[in-house]
């Protein structure tokens, strides 16, 4: 309302001048604000993400994040579905990590189950939890890169990724839509194929990763695009609910498989990379450094990696393999429970949180003791870090815009659910 | 620490713990409605408590004639590397609750995402609007009296 009121002053003051022929009127076309709409469908903002944008000029004074393009009630699909059937729909969260959410997913239902898990399964689930931070990094890094004009970078860091994807496909037969992990273990057991894969992977990965930061880490123009943009304090963020690399990038060393360790992180070295810039380089620093814990992380689980069962013996929780459903009279009757009515966890509520590429991935489960969750509240860090991209874009350029959603890394499979 | 977290709080606001509740390591605290801001400002202040981060707000939606829903908190403190769950219920006949927003900011968003799914309006919330569904959708859908399939023509389609 008000933009049109400015709009017809000047109009009128244009007008004026014509009337009188004088032909000396002069104005600021940059002294009024403008309101313009980035999204949802705009190639920069990684995916369906809307930005309404009020421009002074070429600057940003005030940026508010529209959800919901993508929105698709996961939530409510939960509360009608049994506890496994909800594991699909777990890939399609964040879907440039879909195994660790998956695994995400079942470590709530196993606390609330009180459910112990094979060491074996353990250390799988780790194993393809890193690939899987090591691929989303890339893809982020690479986003990233390509938003600011690297384009080259792109296409290296998602030739990486290709080769991660391809284990998943030998591990479970599908490159994005794993749906791996299963309450109580996982689909399949990790194969010699799939270590001497990932053993191949990590012997290149350390050589091609300098590369990608040789490209950019010595390149001013992408130094010069990064370095003090969208910069918030550590309280800020701390206050608005950001987690993850964003979180670590400004100081703090929150990382989730340190501070509430799960699975079998507490046994393994790694280290908690921190920066105190804050800024869209310090993310983009952070990725990188955490994508090399993560291959660290991965040479050790190989080293480690115990044999045993890869799925937990209780039958009234955990599907039987697909033998015995097909030649035993129990696990064709458990089979069909399970998959009619479901498992069957005590009445309570948990919450359980895993450090996802992103940030903290979190599902609270409220069970009333049927097969059916009554509640699954999924915490996705991407809209938690997309609350602060307000502030993070206050006083940016709009050149800068595209810089600073590439250093959120928000991904909005998750963010919209 | 669980019973610290009850003995400071029964110190400071004796009248705001209704119960509390352990389930697998997991802590809750049950708190009153009209008690839910000084309980949060008090947890994020106390230099041993600090309660620095509000992870998540959601409700649940118990479909019981009293007390129909239950807004839930989460918070994380850093300092002490805890999670705690605040728990707070709410009637279907005054589904209000005042906002924690001035405490916390990021309970703004998921204030907005609480209202948006289950109709309960957060009081004092600076910027109470729909946050995945339309603006002028009129049902709340992770209530359990909407159905799964949703509700025919409650999104109407844009005329020719």
């Amino acid at each position: 309302m008000a933009a049109r009121l400015m709009d017809e002053q000047r109009k009128s003051q244009i007008l004026t001048a014509l009337e009188n022929q004088d032909t000396t009127i002069t104005f600021d076309a940059l002294e009024n604000d403008m309101v313009i709409n980035m999204g949802p469908q705009h190639p920069a903002t990684h995916g369906v993400l809307r930005l309404l944008v009020r421009l002074d000029g070429e600057t940003v004074v005030a940026a508010v994040p529209e959800l919901g393009y993508l929105h698709r009630g996961y939530e409510k699909i939960a509360e009608n579905g049994t506890y496994h059937e909800f594991i699909p729909h777990t890939d399609r969260l964040d879907y440039l990590s879909p195994i660790s959410n998956n695994v995400a997913y079942v470590l709530a239902i196993e606390k609330l189950c009180g459910m112990d898990v094979p060491r074996r399964a353990q250390f799988i689930r780790v194993m393809v939890s890193e690939m899987s931070r090591i691929a989303s990094h890339l893809v982020a890094l690479g986003s990233m890169a390509m938003d600011v004009g690297a384009l080259t970078v792109l296409l290296w860091t998602f030739r990486e990724r290709e080769k991660i994807v391809d284990i998943y496909d030998v591990l479970c037969g599908a490159r994005f839509t794993t749906s791996y992990a299963r309450i109580g273990g996982l689909q399949q057991d990790w194969t010699p194929q799939c270590t001497e894969m990932l053993e191949k992977f990590l012997s290149e990965f350390a050589g091609n990763v300098r590369d990608v930061e040789r490209l950019l880490t010595t390149n001013k123009i992408f130094i010069d695009r990064c370095e003090n943009v969208g910069r918030l304090s550590a309280d800020d963020l701390i206050s608005m609910g950001v987690t993850g690399p964003l979180l670590r990038a400004a100081g703090i060393p929150r990382d989730l498989r340190r501070d509430v360790p799960y699975l079998v992180y507490p046994e393994l070295d790694f280290e908690v990379i921190t920066l105190q810039e804050g800024d869209a380089l310090a993310r983009f620093y952070v990725r990188l450094a955490e994508m090399k814990e993560s291959a660290k992380i991965l040479r050790q689980v190989i080293d480690k990696l115990p044999s045993g069962p890869f799925r937990t013996d209780q039958p009234k929780k955990v599907l039987p393999t697909k033998e015995g459903t097909y030649t035993k009279m129990e696990e064709l009757i458990h089979d069909f429970m399970l998959i009619n009515i479901g498992i069957d966890p005590p009445v309570g509520q948990v919450y359980h949180a895993v450090e996802s590429s992103k940030g903290e991935l979190g599902f609270y489960v409220v069970s009333d003791g049927t097969g059916q969750p009554w509640r699954l509240k999924i915490r996705s860090p991407s809209t938690c870090n997309l609350s602060a991209l307000g502030a993070m874009l206050k006083g940016a350029m709009i050149s800068d815009i595209v810089a600073i959603i590439g250093s959120v890394d928000p991904v909005m499979g998750e963010a919209d659910k | 620490m669980n019973e610290r977290i009850l003995e400071k709080l029964r110190a400071q606001l004796p009248a705001a713990v209704v119960g509390h509740e352990e389930f697998r390591g997991d802590f809750s605290v049950f708190i009153r409605k009209q008690d839910i801001v000084a309980v949060s400002k008090f947890l994020k202040d106390d230099p041993d408590l600090a309660f620095t981060m509000a992870i998540d707000v959601t409700a649940v939606d118990y479909y019981l004639p009293a007390d129909r829903f239950e807004v839930v908190y989460h918070l994380y403190s850093l300092k002490n590397k805890k999670y705690l769950r605040l728990r707070v219920k709410v009637d279907e006949q005054d589904a209000e609750i005042p906002s924690v927003t001035g405490v916390w900011s990021s309970a703004n968003w998921h204030e907005r995402e609480t209202y948006d799914m289950f109709g309960i309006t957060f009081t004092g919330h600076p910027d109470l609007r729909r946050f995945y569904m339309p603006e002028e959708f009129e049902y709340f859908p992770l209530r359990k009296d909407f159905p799964l399939m949703g509700i025919p023509d409650s999104i109407p389609l844009p005329r020719r």
